[in-house]
């Protein structure tokens, strides 16, 4: 059966905050969820600088582990940076997926970036599952960490680093 | 890279891309393990006349009025049904209302170019707009990014996310460009080239083009449906 050439990707460019983001964006679940949980990060380039015009994207299964099914929750989020390359998400912890450690899939788009940049937040208090992961498995030990959150007060941070030391590790998929 | 139609991380031509391209390889995701699942953006999310941006004010945007259709597919040609289709764009003078635009070119009252639809059950979709104009980017000595509109997609998996530039015919700005040029298969390049489509031109009243747009990797497994 024949495959069709796939259309190539392009920058979002400088440009795309005035038609993106939307209000309820950021919240993929509404305020006072129960077991509601708060993720930020910052976005950096290759010299540690904040990258203001990049937009997050997540994609995660429910708190039972189902993608995109259970009535309220869609899963799905995006947040643009702001001046200081912070973004933010107010969602709930994914339940395992087919045995897998819960993580949350993101995507992320800047100015600068040609191609879309795919990554994976995983949870700190899941050091077992993490452990037998197989996509954490897959990647150098020493760059695991790049994609393992940690707690800051009631916030769990997820800082992406684009370029340089500690470059967070990028999937292709 | 297994997917050679889209451009490499590394660009240095596009002076943005140098600080911000990863250094080291994509890793490949272990077979199996992609999240095969995608969201679904519905209704709700579209407004009555967010496909047509001619239409979003009081009066008509100045420029030329154009049509632009086509149909969204996954690798193996199935329609992507019922997904939600984000363009945006500048103005017939190349000025973005978004603040940070700085090109010293009219912005029309008339004109926000944003728009958003669903893509029918054959995948198809249609925008009535205006023609951008070119604009003025700073990358280079007098570097100006040929029209195009900016397309955001959703296919049926999560990691087939892509936004892309749709350009126009003929432009003479092509081989200047350096966001353009970064897709270094000259056939995926043409696949960002609208097509003049006489069929979708309304006489008397708008230019018709065709861009059909297929998500997900040419190095998928075809399923049968
Ligand atoms: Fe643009």
């Amino acid at each position: 059966m024949a495959t069709l050439g796939q259309t190539p990707s392009q920058t979002i460019g400088p440009f795309f905050n005035f038609a993106l983001p939307f209000d309820s964006g950021p919240s993929v679940v509404p305020d006072g969820t129960l077991g509601a949980i708060r993720l930020a990060g910052r976005v950096t380039d290759g010299a540690g600088e904040p990258v203001p015009d990049a937009l997050i994207e997540t994609w995660q299964a429910d708190a039972a582990g189902r993608f995109g099914i259970s009535a309220g929750f869609g899963g799905y989020g995006r947040c643009p940076t702001g001046e200081d390359g912070e973004f933010h998400f107010l969602t709930v912890k994914p339940g395992s997926v087919a045995g897998r450690a819960p993580h949350i899939d993101v995507i992320v788009f800047a100015r600068g970036l040609l191609l879309n940049l795919v990554t994976r937040m995983y949870f700190p208090d899941e050091e077992a599952a993490n452990a037998a992961d197989p996509v954490l498995m897959a990647v150098d030990p020493e760059r695991r960490s790049t994609l393992i959150a940690h707690k800051d007060g009631d916030t769990l941070r997820f800082d992406i680093r684009l370029q340089g030391e500690h470059e967070t590790v990028f999937f292709d998929a | 890279m297994p997917n050679s139609a889209h451009p490499p991380l590394d660009w240095p031509d596009y002076k943005s891309n140098r600080l911000r391209h990863p250094s080291r390889p994509l890793v490949p995701l272990p077979t199996g393990m992609d999240d095969l699942t995608a969201p679904v953006l519905g209704e709700d999310r579209v407004g009555a006349f967010d496909a047509d941006l001619t239409r979003q004010h009081d009066g008509e945007p100045i420029g030329e009025r154009i049509i632009v259709t086509g149909r969204v597919v996954d690798g193996a040609g199935r329609p992507i049904r019922n997904q939600l289709i984000e363009i945006w764009q500048a103005n017939s003078c190349g000025r973005y209302i978004q603040k940070n635009d700085q090109h010293p070119a009219p912005l029309d009252p008339n004109f926000t170019g944003f728009g958003r639809c669903l893509t029918d059950d054959d995948g198809g979709y249609r925008f009535v707009t205006i023609k951008p104009g070119a604009y003025p980017w700073r990358n280079h000595h007098n570097a100006w990014r040929p029209a195009h509109i900016h397309f955001s997609l959703f296919g049926t998996a999560f990691t087939h996310r892509l936004i892309t530039q749709m350009y126009f015919p003929g432009d003479p700005l092509f081989p200047l460009d350096p966001i353009f040029n970064s897709i270094l298969d000259p056939k995926a390049r043409e696949r960002l080239i609208s097509k003049f489509d006489l069929d979708t031109t309304v006489p008397e009243w708008a230019l018709g083009y065709r861009f059909d747009i297929v998500l997900g990797g040419a190095d998928q497994t075809p399923l049968e449906d």
